[in-house]
């Protein structure tokens, strides 16, 4: 038996928390209209039944102008779910019922679930859920998701309702509309026109409504009769234009509204309160979009933010680091020297760990950035920038792209990449995908601030500040020079709508910071770990050639057989703690010096090290030396490699074995580094090709490999420019 | 009584639509949101830099841009 339930309804109405309760999954869930683009699946197993849940992604109209309606639509239509759980919010009851309607005329089996009751209650907003589910003829469930309060009701009422046949809802839509439908639902039907999945009446009325979709699958099934329903449209069309000042897409509108509106007046809904009494939501926009006030504290949240995240981090980072320099230390001393132990301690270990060490970093901004998501205000940035965006040719939408992506530092280019899809044009949503890639996702904070304690310590949080303001500069000014060459086009309208301030939960907390540590952990153990033992091998083999290998060892030689037997002796039997004597101590040095060096030569030998070097000739004007090469190129691979490889090549190339330091006290005492190198460095890596798994996404969001390479070859050349100048201008300036 | 246009109105000023002229995808999504004749609007206020403007409907705060208020007419006291 077909046991599919799609949970469907407008976007914000509390989808994904009703499918997080009904099937113990973890979805994402956020207080901002669109967060769930495609759709996902899951069981809900009780005692009414077992049940396979869909949670469609949030429209407010069945139209079919943008992808989420689309994706919407197409399941109701193709899937034929058992049954639509319509979601919709109490609290908001007249303007989500226009979504319920039009469900209802397309003959689908349909259940409400009056979510947010809670939220209604406090406005005051009483409900007669009999009266309502009499009048509407479909099931009526009051409930509130976040508590899971009524979903066993709600069980019940899907259990009871799955099976039985639903009939289309038929409304007036003004009697010139109604006869040009009779007269369509006759020719259609006579044709069989669409009808094997479409009802009549409703394939008529989207050719009123001129929806694309369905007026491009008719042409292409049955031209002649398309052709027939188009020129009772136009005629309709003309005739109404003249008589009425209004064309029948508006007007069906309008009557569907004029239905609801006749419901919820036969005392279906009242209102305790002035309907219009400022809601406490309102209240705090009076001061959080407020004109002076609003952008300053807007720039105060994202200090604070940064301040949260440094000042909290900072310990367990401190201990991660601990942790791995104890693992590498015991495993130095246990295994035998050799290649096994130069790719568990080189590799894996200072690769990984250097990953790993920012997971409370990356945890504490997942953290703030979901606060910020979760409790509204981000639509309030949006509202806010949306001015600003649009100067750029992007759209205040934009906004969550970027955040997404990191536009707050911390945060994930796929994902940014896939948000970019509420955007509603082609246009804006390229340029948005495009210029996306340039905010400081949470693989590259742990270069920032691997090279800001090194080399600004103390500033930790203004560095940071001026980071994202560049990145935000530089994706804005990209966004508009593409958006006047080669993505030029109009703007779409900015019809959104603003959702009341709600605490966030912490299990709403939990779950989203969590899942995105997570995929940064899991990212950790997996992509990275393998691409950290391809580097290291890259940076191990092939190794020096015998000849010069035989040069160090008799330098070595040279210098123990012109000492005494016991001063050997001395060095080879004392532990870590004892003392030596000067002339032990001397020969000690002078050997661990032969071996660095050794091991640099090794290095520069290697592919990894030839390929930095041939890399070298053009990135000396930007300050970075092969090593960093190396680690750039790894970073294409992901951005966290940069740090990881950074950790390899210093610890290989190591001039003294003995050396603990961090890799930030390593490259601060490196001759060629300085704060200028660190800055140049960190400049590039805003800019540069974006990851792998992201030029994947671009080219899988944008349908084309085109977009892809440009990104990529677009950003390396930008970031190239722009680090050679910080780094020229900036020697001039430091010195 | 008089017929103005909804970018004219003022902060917190309310009033009731009479007519929505817009076409296509922005009208859709204009009236999808519940910009049809006979509903009630109030301002609630304007982005700092004037434009958007967030307005009250039935029972939920909308954003629209100056030249999408354009093409909304409303009636106010
Ligand atoms: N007060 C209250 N808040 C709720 C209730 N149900 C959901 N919410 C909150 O409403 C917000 C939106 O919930 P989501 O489940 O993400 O909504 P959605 O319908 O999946 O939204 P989209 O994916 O954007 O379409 C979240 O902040 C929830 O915590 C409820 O019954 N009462
Ligand atoms: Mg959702």
């Amino acid at each position: 038996m077909n046991t599919a339930i799609a949970l469907a309804g407008n976007p914000n109405a509390g989808k994904t928390t009703l499918f997080n309760e009904l099937t113990g999954a973890r979805q994402h869930v956020g207080n901002y209209p669109g967060v769930t683009v495609e759709k996902k699946q899951g069981t809900c197993i009780s005692e009414a039944g077992t049940f396979e849940i869909i949670d469609l992604p949030g429209t407010y109209s069945l139209t079919a102008y943008s992808l989420e309606e689309v994706v919407a639509r197409d399941y109701l239509v193709n899937e034929k779910p058992a049954m639509v759980v319509n979601i919709v919010d109490a609290s908001n009851l007249e303007r989500n019922l226009y979504l319920s309607v039009q469900f209802m005329e397309m003959g689908i089996p349909v259940c409400l679930a009056l979510n947010m009751m809670d939220v209604a209650q406090k406005r005051g907003i009483e409900i007669n859920t009999d009266k309502l589910s009499e009048l509407l003829n479909i099931p009526v469930v009051p409930m509130v998701a976040r508590t899971g309060k009524g979903k066993k009701e709600l069980l019940a009422q899907v259990a009871k309702g799955i099976g039985k046949p639903a009939s289309p809802l038929l409304i007036s839509y003004g009697q010139d509309i109604d006869k040009a439908l009779d007269e369509m639902e006759e020719i259609i039907q006579e044709n069989q026109f669409l009808t094997d999945t479409y009802p009549a009446r409703w394939v008529g009325l989207k050719y009123l409504e001129n929806d694309n979709q369905i007026l491009e699958l008719g042409s292409t099934r049955d031209k002649e009769t398309a052709g027939k329903l188009s020129g009772i449209e136009e005629k309709v069309s003309r005739h109404m234009s003249a008589t009425l000042d209004t064309h029948p897409e508006g007007m069906i509108a309008d009557q569907r509204y004029g239905f609801i509106n006749s419901v919820l007046k036969q005392n279906v809904i009242r209102f305790a309160y002035d309907r219009n009494r400022l809601q406490r939501s309102d209240q705090i926009d009076k001061v959080l979009t407020n004109r002076f006030l609003g952008p300053l504290i807007m720039v105060g949240v994202l200090a604070a933010l940064y301040q949260f995240t440094f000042a909290y981090s900072a310990l367990p980072v401190e201990w991660i680091e601990g942790i791995f320099g104890w693992i590498s230390g015991v495993t130095d001393a246990v295994l035998p020297d050799g290649l096994l132990k130069s790719m568990i301690v080189s590799g894996i270990i200072d690769g990984v760990g250097g990953v790993m060490g920012f997971v409370p970093l990356i945890m504490f901004m997942f953290l703030g950035i979901s606060f910020i998501e979760d409790s509204g205000y981000l639509a309030r940035m949006a509202f806010m920038l949306d001015r600003v965006f649009r100067m750029f040719g992007l759209h205040g939408s934009s906004v969550m792209a970027f955040i997404v992506s990191g536009g707050i530092a911390g945060g994930c280019a796929v994902p940014g990449v896939m948000a970019a899809r509420t955007l509603k044009s082609p246009k804006e949503r390229l340029a948005t995908l495009l210029t996306v890639p340039f905010m400081n996702c949470g693989a590259k904070l742990p270069v920032y601030a691997l090279l800001v304690a090194a080399f600004f310590p103390r500033k930790q949080a203004s560095i940071m500040v001026i980071l994202t303001l560049i990145s935000w500069t530089g994706a804005l000014l990209v966004a508009k020079l593409l958006r006047s060459t080669v993505i030029r086009g109009e703007a779409t309208p900015f019809v959104m709508e603003l959702p009341p301030y709600r605490f966030p939960t912490l299990k709403g907390l939990w779950i989203h910071t969590w899942e995105r540590t997570w995929q940064y952990m899991k990212k950790a153990g997996t992509v990275i770990l393998g691409i950290s033992i391809l580097i290291w091998a890259m940076m191990t083999f092939p190794g020096l050639d015998d000849k010069t290998a035989a040069q160090f060892e008799s330098r070595r030689t040279a210098i123990t057989g012109s000492v005494q037997a016991d001063i050997l002796k001395e060095i080879e039997t004392a532990d870590k703690d004892t003392e030596l004597s000067p002339k032990a101590r001397e020969v000690k040095k002078a050997l661990a010096g032969i071996n660095g060096e050794e091991s640099m030569a090794g290095l520069e030998n290697s592919i990894a090290g030839r390929m930095g070097k041939a890399l070298e000739k053009i990135s000396f004007l930007a300050g970075f030396d092969w090593r960093t090469n190396i680690a750039l190129v790894g970073g294409f691979a992901a951005k966290e490699v940069v740090v990881s490889t950074l950790g390899t090549a210093y610890s290989l190339g190591d001039m003294d074995p003995e050396n603990t330091d961090s890799l930030g006290e390593k490259l601060a005492k490196s001759p060629g580094w300085g704060p200028v190198t660190a800055f140049s460095l960190m400049i590039f890596t805003i800019f540069y090709a974006p990851c792998f798994v992201t030029v994947v996404c671009i080219a899988r969001e944008t349908g084309s490999w085109k977009w892809a390479a440009f990104s990529v070859g677009f950003n390396t050349t930008l970031a190239f420019l722009l680090s050679v100048l910080t780094y020229q201008v900036g020697s001039m300036i430091v010195q | 009584m008089a017929v103005i246009n909804l970018r004219q109105m003022k902060r917190n000023q309310t009033g009731i639509i009479t007519s929505v002229k817009a076409q296509g995808e922005m009208g859709r999504r204009i009236r999808d949101m519940g910009i049809v004749p006979g509903k009630a609007v109030t301002i609630q206020g304007r982005a700092p830099l004037y434009d958007p403007v967030a307005l009250r409907i039935m029972d939920f705060t909308l954003t629209l841009r100056n030249n999408e208020a354009d093409y909304i007419q409303v009636e106010v006291e």
